[in-house]
């Protein structure tokens, strides 16, 4: 293949893809390869080959299929909360100065408290259930949504605006056809964002619980030391990730085609 | 040629009102912004009609309060003295007559051509079938059949602005408003969206007014130019443009251009010089205060 095709190739989503994959076994190689070679302890760090190995086991025997499809229901109520309370608590912060005076300082402080901590709290309101971890994992995503819809929002270009004063649009319509897709792209990081803190929370807190889902999976076999399994579980978590983005991309695209 | 057609702001509004009806009045319009530095005064006791069907350009020096005076003409800014009408009708706000085409890039990235155009339609509530046939005849319009389904990040400058220009013109404004539509274009481009802009009034009739800074531009558009002084922004001079209908680009090499281009230089050359003096003493103060 001569230069330019490749460079074309390359460029494309297919090839960016393909080159992306290709890097990750590469690294898998590597790690392998250290392994083998002593460097990393395998008593940390189990064989990738063994993991792979590992993962037909861990379906068979410890249904991670069906905590796979526990953990991603969680986290699914978990995004639908975020988008469906912090975009619209976003724009009343946008909307009314006084309030994002008062509040905005400590939604940001919210973004960086250990919220995971409080599920004594959450298992008392709750009560040791789904809810428990769908509440937690909303309550540490939250933040980043609201800030980003926030800054999204104010940031939208003073020219859109007037655009839509010189059509005399009403203040809903300023906002449905304007302000709001013009804010979509950081509406989407924030939801991003906001999904890995949920993500992060809604394991830990079912390892921390012992309840349903990949997290109480992961806590069993690293209790019974099945370090390739407990590697499998891991995989299956960052596959539950990799769902969400992809859709949340899929959705962004479909909602502000034109980037 | 260039001398008669050459008046006083004063004589020349009078003449206008002689003219007859006025669609767009503003009268005796003054702009003063509070700033930290005291009260500084954009425009100050500015007075202009224009005809139905007229093409008016106003041009000045950076800093003479041009893009201010298209906010205050275009409802966009409120709070000055004097008095804006359309027909008759007091400007309070933006008003549904005035259509505007920014300065700066104002497509709706994540619309295409033809729903960018088809916009206004859209606000008021025509049918999708009518509006996006209404929008694809003013896409035409400005030139870009084929364009239709594109998105404004896969066009040039140029064409993203004659994007914005057909939205503006789909919502059928009685006045069109532009503020240096084209600054960000190269000359030769400019050129020959003004051909496109020329063709565009001629047929519609559409009344215009043209902020620019640009004096090809102005001269090659215009009936009339209206010459503002640097800060605060006064009319200084108004200039019929007689040069013959239709034109297009290739009117830039005649004598008579030269003349009109030569004769608003002069006066603009002038407020030209005060404003980079301004310029100056204002960085070498604040130098001096540091």
């Amino acid at each position: 293949m001569s230069k330019a095709p490749l460079r074309e190739w390359m460029a494309s989503r297919v090839g960016a893809r393909s080159i992306g994959i290709a890097t990750v076994a590469a690294l898998i190689g590597l790690v392998e390869l250290a392994i083998r070679a002593g460097i990393v302890n395998r008593f940390i760090v189990p064989l990738p080959s063994e993991i792979i190995v590992a993962i037909p086991r861990i379906i068979v025997e410890e249904n991670v299929l069906h905590r796979f499809w526990q953990t991603a229901q969680e986290l699914l109520w978990a995004s639908l909360l975020l988008a469906g309370a912090g975009i619209p608590l976003g724009a009343l912060l946008h909307r009314f100065r006084i309030v994002r005076l008062a509040c905005e300082t400590w939604v940001g402080a919210l973004a960086s408290a250990p919220i995971v901590l409080m599920y004594p709290l959450f298992l008392v309101i709750f009560g040791r259930s789904a809810t428990t971890i769908v509440m937690i994992g909303f309550a540490a995503g939250l933040a980043p949504v609201i800030l980003k819809t926030l800054e999204g929002l104010s940031g939208t270009r003073q020219v859109l605006l007037n655009v839509g004063r010189s059509f005399k649009l009403t203040n809903s319509q300023q906002f449905w056809k304007i302000l709001l897709p013009a804010a979509l792209p950081a509406v989407f990081v924030g939801l991003k964002l906001g999904l890995i803190f949920a993500m992060i929370n809604i394991v830990g807190v079912e390892f921390l619980i012992n309840f349903g889902g990949l997290g109480q999976l992961i806590n069993e076999l690293a209790e019974r030391y099945d370090l390739p399994g407990t590697y499998g579980a891991i995989c299956f978590v960052i596959l539950t990730s990799i769902v969400f983005f992809d859709t949340t991309e899929r959705l962004e695209r479909f909602l502000r085609p034109g980037e | 040629m260039v001398d008669e057609s050459v008046r006083s702001p004063a004589a020349a509004t009078d003449a206008a009102s002689s003219r007859g009806a006025q669609l767009l009045d503003v009268e005796r319009v003054s702009k003063r912004f509070v700033t930290s530095e005291g009260v500084i005064t954009a425009v100050e006791d500015v007075s202009f009609s224009i005809a139905p069907g007229e093409f008016v350009s106003i041009i000045g020096p950076s800093g003479c309060g041009k893009s201010t005076l298209f906010n205050i003409v275009g409802g966009l800014v409120g709070d000055y003295e004097g008095r804006v009408t359309v027909a008759g009708d007091v400007v309070r706000g933006t008003h549904a007559a005035i259509g505007m085409v920014f300065q700066e890039e104002s497509t709706f990235p994540w619309r295409t051509v033809v729903e960018n155009v088809a916009f206004p339609l859209e606000v008021v509530g025509m049918a999708k079938d009518a509006r996006l046939e209404r929008a694809e005849h003013f896409v035409a319009m400005v030139g870009l059949r084929g364009f239709e389904r594109r998105f404004p990040t896969e066009l040039s400058g140029g064409m993203r602005q004659r994007v914005a220009l057909a939205r503006t013109l789909a919502s059928e404004p009685r006045i069109l408003l532009m503020d240096e539509p084209f600054a960000a274009l190269d000359e030769q481009t400019r050129l020959l969206l003004g051909d496109r802009v020329l063709q565009i009034q001629q047929t519609l009739k559409q009344t215009t007014l043209l902020i620019t800074h640009n004096l090809t531009e102005a001269v090659q558009l215009s009936d009339r130019v209206l010459v503002m002084t640097y800060r605060p922004g006064r009319l200084k001079r108004l200039v019929d443009i007689h040069l013959p209908h239709p034109r297009d680009s290739e009117v830039v090499s005649s004598d008579a251009f030269g003349r009109y281009v030569a004769e608003i230089w002069h006066d603009l050359r002038e407020e030209a010089s005060r404003g980079i003096r301004d310029d100056e003493s204002r960085v070498l103060e604040g130098r001096a205060k540091r």
